[in-house]
């Protein structure tokens, strides 16, 4: 017996932060004003050290003005993309649910769109109202997924992509009233957009985020008892509905963040668990914050190719995720179905 | 940190002092009903049952389907609130205790126990320490020797780095009986464990419960079908008939002919061994 040790979780997170990192760096290079790794080391270091009159302006305007603000997005849109698809598998009892297939981000996305048409310049506004789209639609799909008093997984799928049909109907209807020069820019968030919002302060993004998932990671010992059933977990001692809530509320709070800065990104909340699975094990405790740091590698490594593929066009990074991620679907579903 | 229990680890807790008679279970006229609406009458209803249970005593619960064998287990676990009555375990009422408290007294092995990812046998035993833990609980030393200890117990040492999914249902049904010793309960219940079993599994499983009675200070309370294996193991049979406790006692003294003839209504004989355990046939009349 291998018991997991908090020595282990903290190294493995380590070593993904690296991986992380690493990433960042070559991420930070491309573009058309070229920099070297060393230069962009230094730079990062003099930043996180708040000497900023030390660094070259050029540096600090192409690195700190635009292309870090995107990666931070990315590495946001991704731990709570992919926290909340590990938590909603847990939640739903399903190992295909991810925000995405759920609906949920759909949900969320309605919300976004409705509050930029009623309020669009209250802050906070956005995210709430994607808080609230994600939460109605876990809802509705919760109760539609049941059968005879129980979840039931095809049902539920079935439902989440009813859901995920009609809400996007509804995006499409409400698009209709935009006016054709916010058209482009909204379809393209539609389809997954890092291109930061200035108006968006990223320091509140980021202190919901870590709130959202240290709360989930708190319940991660219940989660692993959970998925032997919640019958069973109830015998063993977890409070089953508190718990639920908890992922409940926290999940659909990650979905909202994500969603209203980025729209729906796909795929990431359901693969990046189901990776981080095959390569640590099933452990809630490990794979909560595993899944957070790999979505922040997934989801900046699929930005920095959909900058790079049809350069020096761009393509948004949902189309990216979609891409890989849609076959790896299909593969999980069928290993599944046998 | 965990708690060790008493100096041998793998025995159920004690009794407590105040307990007359090493008494572990005592349910008092408890009765259950399922949600009756404005507009029907409940669907169900159980009781008002009574019975005991002492440790080392195995009970098995016999009845035919529908007859309140699972809701009254409900009940013994906590699980359901009596309607009216006690139900007692070291003499607290069940229904109240917090849950891991539940937890630490009463194990409760379910009939069925699917995974949603693949968990290795050690993963799973470990799952019953889970009540003695705190939040986010990193398993101590001490805890996986106990899931040793209760993987040993039930003689599955040699499964401990297998797959849960690629388990055979009788290696499984070891397995989920490990979780449960593990757990340290003074309270072993187990709803119908010998339904996915052939014989000689079947027959392995009561005869390790039996053990487990015996050697281990459990109070073990069974749900099951097998008359046969409940006469032989068991040192009393509580007998249900539609939400009734029909009949109460040891084996002897609960299967009479015309009783589980019209309780099981099935044509069946019953006869008296050298051992003084009664043995249930198919009667002539096919």
């Amino acid at each position: 017996m291998r018991p997991l040790t908090p020595a282990k979780i903290l190294s493995i997170c380590a070593a993904l932060a690296a991986v992380l990192f690493v990433e960042v760096v070559v991420s930070l290079q491309i573009g058309a004003y070229h920099m070297g790794a060393r230069d962009i080391v230094v730079t990062l270091y003099q930043g996180a050290l708040g000497h900023w009159d030390a660094m070259p302006g050029e540096f600090k305007s192409v690195i700190f003005g635009l292309r870090l603000p995107r990666i931070a997005l990315g590495i946001l849109v991704g731990a709570a993309l992919s926290t909340a698809g590990a938590g909603f598998q847990a939640l739903l009892r399903n190992p295909l649910a991810d925000p995405y297939v759920l609906g949920v981000s759909s949900g969320a996305a309605l919300g976004t769109i409705i509050s930029l048409i009623v309020t669009p310049h209250a802050p906070g506004a956005m995210q709430g109202a994607a808080f609230v789209g994600a939460f109605a639609t876990v809802a509705v799909v919760y109760f539609l997924g049941r059968r005879g008093g129980q979840l039931d997984s095809a049902t539920l799928l079935l439902a989440g992509i009813v859901a995920a049909s009609f809400l996007s109907a509804v995006i499409m209807f409400l698009m209709t009233t935009i006016s054709g020069r916010d058209l482009r820019g909204m379809a393209f968030w539609l389809m997954g957009d890092l291109q930061s919002d200035p108006r968006i302060d990223l320091r509140w993004l980021y202190f919901l985020l870590i709130v959202a998932i240290g709360c989930i990671f708190t319940t991660s010992s219940d989660l692993n008892l959970m998925l032997t059933g919640e019958q069973e977990a109830r015998h063993l001692g977890v409070n089953v509905n508190r718990v639920k809530l908890v992922v409940y509320i926290c999940a659909s709070l990650l979905t909202g963040l994500a969603v209203s800065v980025s729209g729906a990104i796909g795929y990431v909340g359901l693969l990046v668990p189901h990776v981080m699975r095959m390569l640590f094990g099933t452990d809630y405790r490990l794979l909560i914050p595993t899944s957070a740091i790999g979505g922040a590698i997934a989801i900046v490594l699929a930005d920095t190719l959909a900058r790079t593929v049809v350069a020096p066009s761009e393509l948004p990074v949902g189309a990216m995720t979609a891409l890989a991620g849609a076959p790896v679907f299909i593969y999980l579903m069928r290993r599944r179905m046998r | 940190m965990s708690t060790v229990a008493g100096n041998n680890p793998l025995s159920a807790r004690a009794t407590p002092p105040g307990a007359p008679d090493g008494l572990r279970l005592r349910v008092e006229q408890a009765s259950y009903a399922y949600a009756a609406t404005e507009r029907s009458a409940p669907k169900f209803t159980l009781g008002p049952v009574s019975l005991e249970a002492r440790e080392r005593e195995l009970v098995a619960i016999l009845g035919p389907n529908a007859s309140g064998k699972s809701t009254l287990l409900k009940l013994l676990a906590g699980l359901l609130k009596p309607l009216s009555g006690r139900v007692e375990v070291d003499g607290e009422e069940v229904s109240e205790l917090e849950l891991r408290t539940r937890a630490q007294r009463i194990a409760l092995v379910a009939q069925e126990s699917e995974l949603l990812f693949p968990l290795r046998v050690w993963e799973y035993v470990l799952q019953g320490r889970y009540p003695y833990g705190k939040r986010l609980r990193f398993e101590s030393e001490a805890d996986c020797l106990l899931a040793g200890n209760a993987l040993a117990q039930v003689g599955a040492d040699e499964l401990r780095d297998r797959w849960m999914d690629q388990l055979s249902g009788g290696e499984k049904q070891r397995v989920i009986l490990a979780r449960a010793l593990a757990q340290q309960p003074s309270l072993l219940l187990l709803d119908e464990p010998t339904q996915h079993l052939d014989i000689g599994g079947k027959v392995e499983l009561l005869r390790r419960l039996r053990k487990l009675a015996d050697e281990h200070r459990y109070t073990v309370v069974v749900v099951t079908h097998e008359l046969n294996l409940a006469a032989e193991f068991s040192d009393r049979i509580a007998l249900m008939h539609k939400g009734k406790c029909l009949r109460m006692g040891t084996p002897a003294e609960v299967y009479e002919r015309d009783v589980l003839q019209q309780v099981f209504e099935a044509p069946l004989e019953v006869e008296i061994r050298n051992s003084g355990r009664p043995r249930v046939m198919l009667g002539g009349n096919r």
